[in-house]
């Protein structure tokens, strides 16, 4: 093979970047085995006698599912490694850089300082559940427009932070940028970025996911 | 993180009942704090009494023009309830002030107040903590400690309570409203809530075993302006290195009422009371805030690394006072 051929046939790294983003923004790592339960493994015996496992049903981007899990798995985790949906991120595991960021009926949370116990009965949106079909959810395009990323792992966690966000400041809640308390304040860059602090992105990013969630907002709001 | 049974509790009571009958059980709400120490085996329950689906979760009017706020009223709720925007905005900044969007949404009133200390050694099980493990050292008083105590603290441990809602509660002289294992209630003044360490840090409030947070009362609206200001690292999303609530209430050019509690610089939401009589019937000047200032660290001392603390709060005070009193 030639010099230019070899060129020819390697993705560049840009190429490389995009898909993963693009991958990111959908939320698609790997298939989903949700649907057809968990992957054979040989069961662990228990290492502590006091383990203990319960049953949780959750209802998981509009599809009902009943789990069985040990009492500290955290919801994330029941996302990640249970029902296969990998697009919600670990990232700190201790709810400081909001890669995990999941929607309980319509409300951003950590999903990994959450046991999964304590949503018995829940309904939770996750990245994965946020396109329709194969239209993009109006932030998702915003966040390929504005190209609101570089390497993409905390991207699922920013749109389905924003998402939560937009839907507080619909309902008039406030936030530490907002001057008269009293007021619906509108939605400045700053209102923005104070709002969105809970999501960190090392590959800092933040002009373009300004962007992309200032024009998100313009479109559902 | 350790293996811990798990219950749904049905009624305060029998919650109360279930943590106090149960070695080694606790209390769940939002679970933010406790389930990021369990994870580093900070904290290492065998039994979670899971509260969430108290009846907890309402923000009532009080007969005497007040509020009740439910133990399980979330944070984020609390900081945009218009009630609270209107008669208590330094309640709803200061909420607004602390953690994260998504924090906020699952974060308690009741679990804000009862949050652990964030020392970097309270959080590292390799190293002595007497909070920890009673007895075993404070790591804090020769090591890193920029973000520890300069007042309140002790030999044994000179970790900052780290909540920004118990600063304005304290300024607010809000009521904890509790409930014990027989059901019956009883009320403690935010005065009377935390302790400090002494040589006893592992223990932080005047709660029984098993009795649990029912509400926080807020008696009606005080007078007169209320400013909460937060300093720190970043300018959003970090702890405060130090904080002010205040309640100033000016009338003919002077001050009538000054109501002042402090963050970051105490094991707990500190109000000193001789850093505010003096300020009743003054007219505002910088001489007057900076003997305020000198009132509330009396006593106090940095430990190093925290010894700036000493100077910024003086003149966070003095700027908060300044803006207070602009129009008097």
């Amino acid at each position: 093979m030639s010099e230019s051929e070899g060129r020819r046939l390697r993705p560049t790294r840009r190429q490389v970047m995009e898909t993963a983003a693009a991958l990111a923004i959908l939320g698609y790592t790997r298939p989903s085995f949700a649907a057809d339960g968990p992957p054979a493994m040989a069961p662990l015996p228990p290492t502590d006698p006091a383990v203990a496992n319960v049953p949780v049903r959750l209802t998981v981007n509009g599809a009902v599912q009943n789990l069985t899990v040990d009492t500290r798995t955290t919801l994330l985790d029941a996302l990640r490694e249970h029902l296969g949906l990998t697009g919600s991120k670990k990232g700190c595991d201790h709810g400081q850089c909001g890669a995990c960021t999941v929607l309980i009926y319509g409300r951003r949370i950590n999903a990994c300082l959450s046991l999964t116990v304590m949503h018995d009965g829940d309904n939770v949106t996750t990245i994965e559940g946020l396109a329709d079909g194969d239209r993009l959810h109006p932030i998702q395009a915003a966040f390929v427009e504005h190209d609101g990323f570089q390497c993409g792992y905390c991207t699922p966690g920013q749109i389905c932070s924003a998402a939560g966000m937009l839907s507080e400041y619909k309902a008039g809640w406030p936030s530490l940028a907002t001057e008269e308390l009293a007021t619906h304040a509108e939605l400045t860059d700053a209102e923005i970025r104070e709002r969105m602090s809970g999501n960190i992105c090392r590959c800092s990013a933040y002009p373009n996911i300004v962007a992309a969630i200032r024009d998100a907002a313009g479109e559902t709001l | 993180m350790k293996a811990f049974t798990y219950e749904r509790a049905d009624s305060a009571a029998a919650a109360a009942r279930a943590v106090a009958d149960t070695p080694g059980a606790k209390f769940i709400a939002g679970g933010t704090n406790l389930l990021d120490l369990m994870k580093l085996e900070v904290e290492t329950p065998t039994h979670l009494v899971d509260v969430n689906r108290l009846p907890l979760a309402s923000i009532e009017d009080t007969p005497d023009g007040g509020l009740r706020i439910g133990a399980l009223v979330r944070n984020s709720d609390l900081a945009a309830d218009p009630r609270v925007r209107r008669n208590y905005p330094l309640l709803s900044r200061a909420l607004l002030a602390g953690a994260s969007g998504q924090l906020r949404n699952k974060a308690t009133t009741a679990g804000n107040l009862l949050q652990r200390t964030r020392c970097y050694y309270f959080y590292d099980i390799s190293k002595p903590c007497n909070k920890r493990v009673p007895g075993s050292g404070c790591s804090a008083i020769a090591g890193f400690n920029r973000i520890h105590a300069v007042v309140g603290a002790s030999d044994d441990c000179i970790a900052t309570h780290p909540s920004d809602m118990a600063v304005a509660m304290q300024a607010l002289d809000a009521e904890v409203e509790t409930a014990m294992t027989d059901g019956s209630a009883q009320t403690i003044r935010i005065g009377e809530f935390y302790r400090l360490p002494g040589n006893t840090p592992q223990i932080e409030t005047s709660l029984n075993p098993g009795q649990i947070i029912t509400a926080v009362t807020l008696p009606p609206a005080p007078k007169g302006i209320q400013i909460y200001r937060k300093v720190r690292d970043r300018a959003s999303y970090a702890f405060a290195l130090v904080s002010v609530a205040a309640v100033v209430e000016t009338a003919g050019g002077k001050i009538r009422a000054a109501r002042l509690a402090f963050g970051g610089l105490a094991p707990k939401p500190w109000r000193v009371a001789e850093a505010e009589h003096p300020l009743e019937g003054s007219a505002p000047s910088d001489a007057a805030f900076a003997k305020a200032g000198e009132a509330v660290v009396a006593g106090g001392r940095g430990y190093g690394h925290n010894d700036f603390k000493l100077p910024l709060v003086k003149r966070t005070l003095t700027a908060v006072l300044t803006a207070a009193t602009r129009a008097a």
